[in-house]
């Protein structure tokens, strides 16, 4: 008798995760193909990436061969993706690696740097956020506003080189460029991939501390673009709720002005919050070239923007599906924490 | 477990803000920092880009070699003496005894001839070096011989000088890789080649220990090495895109060379006393090729009028001050047989009477590709303003390098501002490229900088291909020289600079020796 209920519970579940399966599979499928077109009509060459300049044409003629090249657009779509479903992503011809080994290398150099640079978005700019609204036209709301100004308006470039210059060049506070100095390369066992939970996992806290120490610069930069723009969206959606007849009723029954702040309007705005933390989560994971490159981080900004460059279209491709992964990964947690946040949607 | 968590996070955040003392580069490692990002693989008979072959250079040692102190003669190196046949068209290598590779296997012929079979069999990027000598897949191994330990035999079916095929000898192609260690990773025929992308199996100073791409090569001394281990047990090039980047390491310490600061940079470091700039010139020419296929080039006075409309000084003494020199002909000075003169200056009037001449007295408009990095931008910028004195208006169209090759190689430029390395020690390899073009029409067998910019030279292919027989040293010395004449004064290129590397060094680093080209970058005899 207990199991009745359960049945249709557990079909629904079933149901669900197959219609997510499924628009997982079409995503990536239509994400693929609109890669795959496009990298076909590039104004690049991509034998010569493989081959160089100075090969005959000879040499040149049996790579175009080898690369399938030579076959029609749809035909080399179509192997591709008969050989992306046998867990065969290709080998870059940038790096001489299989796509997934050089994914599993890269991408977990960016997620350390974006993980870090949201946490200190999110710890600082919500505050800031809040604040900004609370404080609306007066001093605090025009420091958050200056703050975020310059955030949004330095190029990322110029303020990663500045902030070298003066923390690592000149204060010698931060390390420099690069993900460790070089005395500690290779000397942690790569796990996953993020190095401070790697050292931190055989308990190496000198090269932790080195690795951070490489680390927080261009995480502190990262971080203060997402800041400036998820201040500006808390105080934005913060103005409105402040506004709602709720918040003044609240303190009409005495609660004080940050009660109401933080009891009241704060989780009404915690879904729209979520999104945007989400999606800045998102596009800092797909990595930051400009940063990647002031910094020397090998990322995966860097290596889709050198792929591509090169039209190495199976790292291309690689890199497209992480990216999409991500998206998709950042949706669902966003969907989750939705849940979590509003009672209302728990139900549905 | 919540509140050790939240401890170690708060202890990490706090270590990692505390000044961090830097220490320099470990005493037993040099540490260069370049950008290298062109390396696709360490496999000599499949390295072509100028990081990767520098790496390999360092990797394996070479059947000949040449000495980075006088970069006009040739040297032995697993090879010790060589002979050659009356016909010319056999030489008989004498390998040296005692070689070992890192591996502490003996260096042999086999080993050698089997590099060389390897390079053919292979053909990946550099093959052309040695398919041009007449070897193919299927007569390599007849042609390509060790008979016994010390004997490597070749034999050429072309009519080519014999010192053209030392300096092939001494390219990438000829590194000795170990037979043993290549065949035990041989996979689907390919000779070990997925596995040597990323592993070395040399006798050179260093074997390397990682590739990481995106981020850095490590090497380790090899104590077999000719000549013993290196002075410095281990070499880490890191890789470091930005230039600014690369001046903040070497300024600390963290790196003991830098390789790629701009002009400006290297301006701004010369008060520091821990800095030094050594200055080296290259193998590289940088030239403007006009495609003869433009409606307005077909009139050789337009050209004319271009070469004088460049300002070649202007630039060389401003913002490519101590970079590049002027240098008009298709071999670099510093080379045998290179021509020293130089034809043309900047003379907007001499070049707007030959363009009135021409029927273009008012000029034209016209585009020009250029790759879209410094100095290329900047030279374009340049070449726009002083050819628009002379009424041609340049709309520049800038792009990434890989994206201007594939257009120059399909011909389909007006003008297209690049540069060009030779392949290797001997005049015919620009020759060949410059002054030599065998088949005009669209689809031809090979795309020589001729055939690229329309240029159909029935005779000065002869020239070319009679100075690559020649055996008589003097005469073919001649010929070169003539040779470069001819395409400073005819052809469709305006060779423009050559260029000069700028290596900073910290003061304590002594005998990093750098040549002319990748080849002859060598890190073994480097102290600190």
């Amino acid at each position: 008798m207990r199991d009745a209920p359960d049945r249709p519970r557990a079909s629904a579940l079933i149901a669900r995760l197959a219609s997510f399966v499924l628009s997982l599979l079409l995503t990536f499928i239509g994400l693929t193909a609109v890669t795959f077109v496009i990298g076909r009509f590039m104004a690049v060459d991509p034998v010569l990436a493989k081959v160089g300049d100075r090969a005959s044409q000879a040499t040149y003629d049996a790579v175009r061969i080898e690369m399938g090249l030579d076959r029609p657009v749809y035909e080399q779509y179509l192997h591709y993706l008969q050989k992306v479903f046998t867990g065969d992503f290709g080998t870059s011809v940038i790096t001489s690696h299989p796509i997934i080994q050089d994914l599993l290398h890269f991408f977990p150099a960016t997620f350390e740097l974006a993980t870090i640079a949201t946490v200190l978005g999110l710890l600082i700019g919500v505050p800031a956020g809040v604040a900004a609204a609370a404080f609306k036209g007066r001093w605090p709301d025009h420091v958050v506003g200056v703050v975020g100004l310059f955030g949004y308006s330095m190029p990322v470039f110029w303020l990663g080189l500045v902030g070298l210059f003066v923390f690592y060049g000149q204060l010698g506070w931060v390390g420099g460029p690069g993900r460790l100095d070089i005395v500690y390369d290779d000397v942690v066992t790569t796990r996953t991939g993020v190095l401070l939970i790697d050292s931190a996992i055989e308990g190496q806290w000198e090269i932790f501390r080195n690795a951070f120490s490489h680390l927080i610069l261009p995480a502190v930069l990262l971080g203060y673009f997402s800041l400036a723009y998820i201040a500006r969206m808390t105080r934005s959606f913060m103005i409105e709720q402040l506004s709602q007849e709720y918040v003044t009723a609240a303190r009409i029954k005495g609660l004080s002005f940050w009660g109401a702040v933080w009891r009241h309007a704060f989780p009404n705005i915690m879904v729209p919050l979520i999104t945007v933390i989400g999606l800045s989560y998102a596009s800092l994971l797909e990595g930051a070239v400009l940063t990647e490159t002031v910094f020397a981080w090998p990322g995966l900004g860097l290596y889709i923007t050198r792929s591509l460059f090169n039209a190495d279209m199976n790292a291309v491709l690689g890199g497209t599906l992480v990216v999409g992964a991500v998206f998709i990964g950042v949706n669902q947690l966003c969907d989750f924490l939705y849940k979590v946040f509003d009672p209302r949607l728990r139900t549905a | 477990m919540l509140h050790k968590l939240k401890y170690a996070l708060v202890a990490g955040v706090m270590l990692g803000v505390m000044p961090n003392v830097h220490a320099a580069t470990p005493a037993d490692t040099l540490v260069i920092a370049k950008n290298i990002d062109d390396i696709i693989t360490l496999d000599p008979a499949e390295a072509y880009e100028l990081s990767g072959v520098e790496i390999v250079a360092n990797l394996y040692d070479r059947i000949m070699r040449f000495e980075p102190s006088d970069i006009s003669k040739i040297a032995p190196g697993v090879a010790e003496s060589y002979t050659v046949s009356k016909d010319g068209k056999t030489l008989t290598f004498k390998i040296r005894k005692g070689l070992k590779f890192a591996s502490g296997n003996p260096v042999t012929a086999d080993d050698a001839a089997f590099s060389l079979q390897r390079v053919v069999k292979l053909n990946k990027n550099p093959a052309f070096l040695i398919t041009q000598l007449g070897w193919t897949k299927d007569n390599v191994d007849k042609m390509v011989l060790a008979p016994d330990a010390q004997t490597l035999a070749i034999t050429i079916t072309e009519d080519f000088s014999p010192s053209l095929v030392l300096s092939l000898m001494s390219s990438v192609v000829g590194s000795v890789v170990e037979k043993k260690i290549a065949m035990e990773h041989n996979v689907a025929d390919d000779l070990g080649n997925a596995w040597l992308k990323s592993n070395s199996a040399g006798s050179g100073s260093y074997s390397l220990k990682s590739w990481k791409a995106n981020e850095s090569v490590v090497m380790e001394g090899n104590a077999n090495a000719r000549g013993g281990a290196p002075k410095l047990a281990r070499v880490v090039v890191r890789h470091v895109p930005e230039p600014a980047a690369q001046r903040l390491l070497i300024e600390k310490g963290d790196a003991d060379i830098a390789r790629d600061l701009t002009t400006d940079q290297i301006t701004a470091i010369a008060a520091n006393k821990s800095v030094v700039v050594t200055t080296i010139p290259q193998a590289t020419l940088h030239y403007i090729g006009l495609n003869l296929n433009t409606p307005q080039f077909k009139n050789p006075k337009v050209v004319q009028a271009l070469h004088y409309l460049v300002d070649y000084d202007g630039m060389a003494n401003t913002f490519l001050k101590g970079g590049f020199k002027v240098h008009q002909s298709f071999w670099p000075s510093g080379f045998w047989a290179s021509l020293d003169t130089n034809m043309y200056k900047f003379n907007p009037t001499k070049a707007k009477a030959l363009l009135a001449e021409a029927g273009f007295p008012n000029g034209f408009d016209i585009t020009m590709d250029a790759r879209n990095s410094a100095p290329h931008t900047n030279i374009a910028q340049a070449i726009q303003s002083s050819m628009a004195q002379g009424g041609v208006k340049i709309n520049i169209v800038a792009a990434e390098e890989k994206t201007v090759l594939t257009k120059y190689r399909a011909r389909q430029h007006q003008m297209l501002l690049i540069d060009w390395g030779p392949d290797y020690m001997d005049p015919h390899t620009n020759a060949d490229s410059f002054a030599r073009n065998t088949d005009n029409s669209d689809k031809p067998k090979s795309k020589p900088l001729a055939w690229r910019n329309s240029w159909d030279i029935p005779e000065i292919t002869k020239m070319t291909d009679a100075a690559v027989r020649e055996r008589d040293e003097g005469k073919r010395k001649k010929m070169y020289l003539d040779l470069q004449a001819k395409v400073m004064a005819d052809g469709p290129f305006i060779i423009m600079f050559q260029e000069t590397k700028r290596v900073s060094e910290r003061s304590n680093v002594k005998h990093f020796v750098m040549g002319p080209s990748s080849d002859v970058v060598y890190y073994n005899l480097t102290t600190k």
